[in-house]
């Protein structure tokens, strides 16, 4: 019995000292954001100076705009390719089926840099040069096909024979889809919907080659606020904890949001 | 406004093609076309071949090409036979090894202590190790070198900062593929083991372990290839010091598309190799995906 117990907070113990870790900087952060100091470890008096400067840098409020913006825009673009591709991938027959899914898979399991410098070097070789189209094609290019990989999976698990029934019933065949066979795969259509605002929001290097010239989003403006370090933008980087500290607080909201809801769903259906 | 037009542009060309498919349909066979679910593949394989086949191509052009467009093995000659490059290859590869084996020892013991758990709420307790995923990456990556700054290590221990901070961003592709496998084992199988007298060791290594490996396999290919490439870690947790093949592709693309297309051809063929023999990138180990 003793041995059991032993074996049950080694395992606890375990899983608590990686969570340390993983949660440790991040929460280093969190404390410093609300302590006026510019560097950690100094100590300090209780202050929103941190939020008070990322709230009063127009540059910093643009760049966080651009980065929501354009990962909005990809995520509803590639939401709707990859939706209306996959529908039409499963019809296919198949071979044809099997080399688009292939051929949907390279940027999946690509390097990102081997996409990014190969989207780069064909735009500036065709002579479109670099633009914000550009780069919103580049992050469709990562994000659709996540998006048909999470919508596939609802199409496989789809009745196909209310599709024939609504035909047979005289639906048209896009009304038959836009009413039967939507509503079966929404689930799958959300989550790639919100997938590819995950991986938009966090995309650093297909962003970096085909960005037109002084486009900031969070990743790019961070990485050279801190790789740079001249005297600005190292003012800056204090503002970036309290930035950090806000998208974790929502994060955490929204996880724990959903999944309350998802708790009261599943209470109503009892 | 560039943009615009361009974007004018792509949609009108994309109406006439359509048109003119259509017209000739009518011409040919004297009716319009009948509505079918097939044809909606459409624009996502055209969105392909233009923007995944073409630019592959077109990286295959310049790896094989000289500054003047002739047909050449240049780029790999010079490439393979610079010392410096080659020891820098074999530091890279050095540390993606490191950091998937790091990630393993960690990663497969919280899966399965998680997996065989029976605890409601570890899908939460899941949650947790993905969570800070979510949080901008290079965001993370700053957070952990303000923590280092804070403890002197930063622009001392340069190896050791880049691994911990690859570890810590990958770690998640670790777990979550493992996870999946050990939670798929029939739990009849360990039944079995246990009424054929294996011990909880053997019942382990005879059941658990060979059973997950599909999890690891995946869970290795998704940690070991970005740490190869994403040097966005190495240089802001190893002070610029540390430098990995991602690395080589962004100064070439400053200076030398020819060498840095060659440099991305090896690392495709890398990851096609190491596909076919992992049996490929599977949806439902869709880590940030991950329907919790």
């Amino acid at each position: 019995m003793n041995k059991q117990l032993v074996i049950k907070c080694l395992k606890a113990g375990f899983i608590g000292l990686v969570l340390l870790l993983l949660y440790a900087p991040i929460l280093l952060l969190a404390v410093y954001s609300f302590i006026g100091t510019d560097i950690i470890g100094k100590g300090g008096a209780f202050s929103f100076e941190h939020y008070e400067k990322l709230f009063g840098d127009p540059v910093i409020l643009g760049m966080i705009g651009n980065t929501l913006l354009l990962a909005l825009l990809a995520a509803l673009l590639s939401t709707i390719l990859g939706t209306v591709g996959a529908l039409g991938m499963f019809y296919c027959k198949k071979r044809v089926k099997a080399l688009l899914h292939g051929v949907s898979q390279i940027p999946v399991i690509n390097a990102e840099i081997v996409t990014a410098l190969a989207l780069a070097i064909t735009f500036v070789t065709v002579g479109i040069g670099k633009s914000y189209f550009t780069m919103l094609i580049g992050h469709l290019v990562i994000c659709t096909p996540f998006v048909v990989l999470s919508v596939i999976p609802k199409l496989k698990q789809m009745d196909n024979s209310l599709y024939e029934a609504a035909l047979d019933l005289g639906a048209s065949p896009l009304k038959a889809l836009l009413t039967v066979v939507l509503p079966q795969i929404i689930p799958g259509v959300i989550s790639g919907f919100m997938l590819a605002v995950t991986l938009s929001l966090d995309d650093y290097i297909v962003t970096v080659y085909t960005r037109p010239n002084g486009f900031e989003t969070i990743s790019t403006y961070v990485f050279n606020a801190t790789m740079r370090g001249n005297a600005h933008t190292a003012e800056t980087l204090s503002s970036f904890w309290a930035l950090t500290t806000i998208i974790f607080v929502v994060i955490v909201l929204v996880v724990v949001l959903s999944n309350l809801s998802t708790l009261r769903k599943k209470e109503a259906k009892r | 406004m560039n943009i615009a037009l361009l974007i004018v542009t792509v949609v009108a060309c994309a109406l006439l093609l359509g048109g003119g498919a259509l017209l000739v349909y009518r011409l040919k066979f004297g009716r319009m076309p009948r509505f079918s679910r097939k044809t909606l593949c459409i624009p996502y394989a055209v969105f392909l071949v233009f923007f995944v086949i073409v630019p592959m191509l077109v990286i295959l052009v310049y790896a094989f090409t000289d500054r003047e467009m002739g047909f050449s093995f240049g780029n790999f000659v010079k490439f393979f036979s610079d010392p410096t490059k080659l020891s820098t290859i074999a530091y890279s590869i050095v540390i993606a090894l490191i950091t998937t084996v790091v990630c393993l020892v960690i990663a497969f013991p919280v899966a399965y202590i998680l997996a065989r758990s029976k605890m409601k709420k570890k899908s939460v307790i899941l949650m947790l190790f993905v969570l800070p995923m979510w949080i901008n990456f290079v965001l993370r990556i700053n957070a952990i070198r303000e923590l280092f700054n804070w403890m002197g290590l930063l622009g001392e221990t340069n190896y050791f900062n880049t691994v911990f901070g690859m570890v810590y961003d990958f770690l998640p592709f670790m777990i979550l593929p493992i996870y999946t496998t050990i939670m798929k084992i029939d739990e009849s199988l360990y039944e079995a083991s246990r009424d054929l007298g294996a011990n909880g060791i053997t019942t382990f290594t005879r059941v658990t372990l060979p059973l997950s490996v599909p999890g690891i396999m995946s869970g290795v290919t998704m940690v070991f290839l970005p740490s190869m490439t994403n040097y966005v870690v190495s240089d802001m947790l190893g002070n610029s010091m540390v430098t990995i093949i991602g690395k080589f592709i962004y100064e070439y693309f400053g200076s030398d598309w020819h060498m840095g297309s060659m440099v991305a051809l090896v690392l495709l063929i890398v990851v096609f190799v190491s596909t076919l023999l992992t049996g490929g990138f599977k949806s439902e180990e869709n880590v940030r995906g991950a329907n919790l």
